[in-house]
């Protein structure tokens, strides 16, 4: 077992964890966190998306031991947050989700997008969205909504 | 879909990391970003006994601009390079290449160094920056040394690299303000691991010109005759590129040779329109 300090949604976590738990499983059971979704296990579904230190990364193949240190944001973190306020109501106007699954990695990466790239249009929209699979929505929804929130911070 | 039990240690700097590596007799592995090591493990295709983190070392972080080169340290992940974040000396390639490498949130916390020492044949860095002349910074029980890319890569997933070895960095040459370059990545969804992939880096300034084709079964290939048919300055197609490989033994099977042959022809043409 190793010790870890790190901040989870603002709040510092002190826990000693297995060297081979994962940040998502951390999370899950550790704390009952239970947003975070794991689907693949090996990086390509997007659904265990989370930040760290600011940027979303994969939570399932990042073990927990290698967060010692850093601030960690699942989607519970971003309840007040005014970005994901607004992708969160864009989402349920545009139909952006059906049976949720891939819903909390979709809104941290949605996030990313609006941010980063506030000029996106809907093929970067698309393009950004490659790493998180739905397997409900067809993706037409996502991409209404993410463009929706992107146009309004436009002005 | 849960890793092996394996021992966790952090190293505090690279000497610590390569005391680590050579304390104990077991398969002993570094941890970069853990985007390619993190999926093995999980998957039970990698079983390390001890696991050493470098990913944070300072010594990995660094990016030196040195006499001809720039030093991009193993712990630089692919998105600093995507936003322009370290110098840029290859005219744009770099960046060109790191943006299309898996999903952002991958490039967050992948590494360079990691992507060279797993040597993936379909990954982007192993034959992008053979296209360029890149070497390798080693640290290693035995002192430091620097090992050209195109010496470095000996198979699939097989690198010279002993047990107790760290990449610390990679020595990118600068290219000339009229050297040209193509980079062209077949795969049937964004940020997949590539089909094929054609990289040229044509700087006549300093007489070097290289086409290497990548996604093969092995190491990345040089492709000497389209060298000298870029040297010369005509355009290659589909179906010279396919005599090309064939001349040196490089043969697949029909799908292989056909986006192999595509994959090098568009990245010429890209490399020769730029
Ligand atoms: C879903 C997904 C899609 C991907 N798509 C692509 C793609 O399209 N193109 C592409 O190129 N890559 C792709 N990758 C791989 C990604 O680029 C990884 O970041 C990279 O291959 C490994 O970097 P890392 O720092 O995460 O290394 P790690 O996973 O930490 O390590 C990989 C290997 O290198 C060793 N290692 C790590 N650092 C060092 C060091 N400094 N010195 C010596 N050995 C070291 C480890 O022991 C291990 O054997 C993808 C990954 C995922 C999860
Ligand atoms: S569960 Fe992490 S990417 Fe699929
Ligand atoms: S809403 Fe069901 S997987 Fe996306």
């Amino acid at each position: 077992m190793t010790e870890i300090s790190l901040t989870i949604n603002g709040a510092p976590v002190t826990a000693s964890v297995e060297p081979r738990t994962s940040l998502a499983d951390f999370v899950r059971d550790g704390q009952r966190l239970t947003g975070t979704h794991l689907g693949c296990e090996h990086g390509v579904c997007g659904a265990c998306t989370v930040e760290i230190d600011g940027e979303p990364m994969r939570s399932c193949i990042t073990y927990a031991v290698s967060c010692d240190g850093a601030a960690v944001t699942t989607i519970e973190g971003f309840d007040d947050d005014a970005a994901m306020e607004d992708l969160r109501q864009a989402f349920t106007e545009n139909h952006g989700l059906q049976c949720g699954y891939c819903t909390p990695g979709m809104l941290v990466t949605a996030r990313d997008i609006v941010r980063r790239l506030p000029d996106a249009d809907e093929k970067r929209v698309r393009l950004e969205l490659s790493g998180n699979l739905c397997r409900c929505t067809g993706y037409v929804g996502i991409v209404r909504a993410i463009l929706s929130v992107l146009e309004k911070r436009r002005g | 879909m849960k890793p092996a039990r394996f021992d966790y240690a952090r190293a505090s700097d690279v000497a610590d990391a390569v005391r680590l590596l050579g304390s104990t007799d077991g398969f002993n592995k570094p941890l970069g970003g853990g985007m390619s090591l993190g999926p093995m493990m999980n998957l039970r295709l990698a079983q390390p006994d001890l696991v050493v983190e470098v990913r944070r070392l300072d010594a990995l972080k660094t990016v030196a601009e040195e006499d001809g080169h720039l030093a991009v340290g193993a712990g630089i992940t692919h998105s600093a390079i995507e936003d322009g974040r370290i110098p840029e000396v290859t005219n744009g390639m770099m960046r060109f290449v790191a943006g299309q490498i898996a999903y952002r949130a991958v490039r967050n916390r992948g590494t360079i160094g990691g992507s060279i020492a797993h040597a993936d044949p379909a990954a982007d860095w192993p034959t992008a920056l053979r296209a360029l002349g890149a070497e390798v910074a080693i640290d290693g029980p035995d002192g430091a040394r620097i090992v050209p890319l195109a010496d470095f890569q000996l198979a699939a997933f097989t690198v010279a690299l002993e047990p107790a070895d760290i990449v610390t960095a990679l020595r990118v040459p600068r290219l000339s303000p009229a050297a040209r370059w193509g980079y062209y990545k077949i795969c049937r969804k964004p940020g997949e691991f590539a089909d094929s992939i054609g990289a040229v880096v044509h700087d006549p300034e300093r007489d070097f010109t290289n086409v290497v084709l990548g996604a093969t079964d092995g190491a990345p290939l040089d492709v000497a005759a389209l060298a000298e048919a870029v040297k010369g300055g005509g355009t290659v197609e589909i179906d010279d590129a396919k005599a090309a490989l064939a001349a040196q033994g490089a043969v697949f099977d029909d799908y292989g040779n056909q986006i192999h042959a595509v994959a090098l022809s568009r990245a010429i043409k890209g490399a020769l329109a730029s």
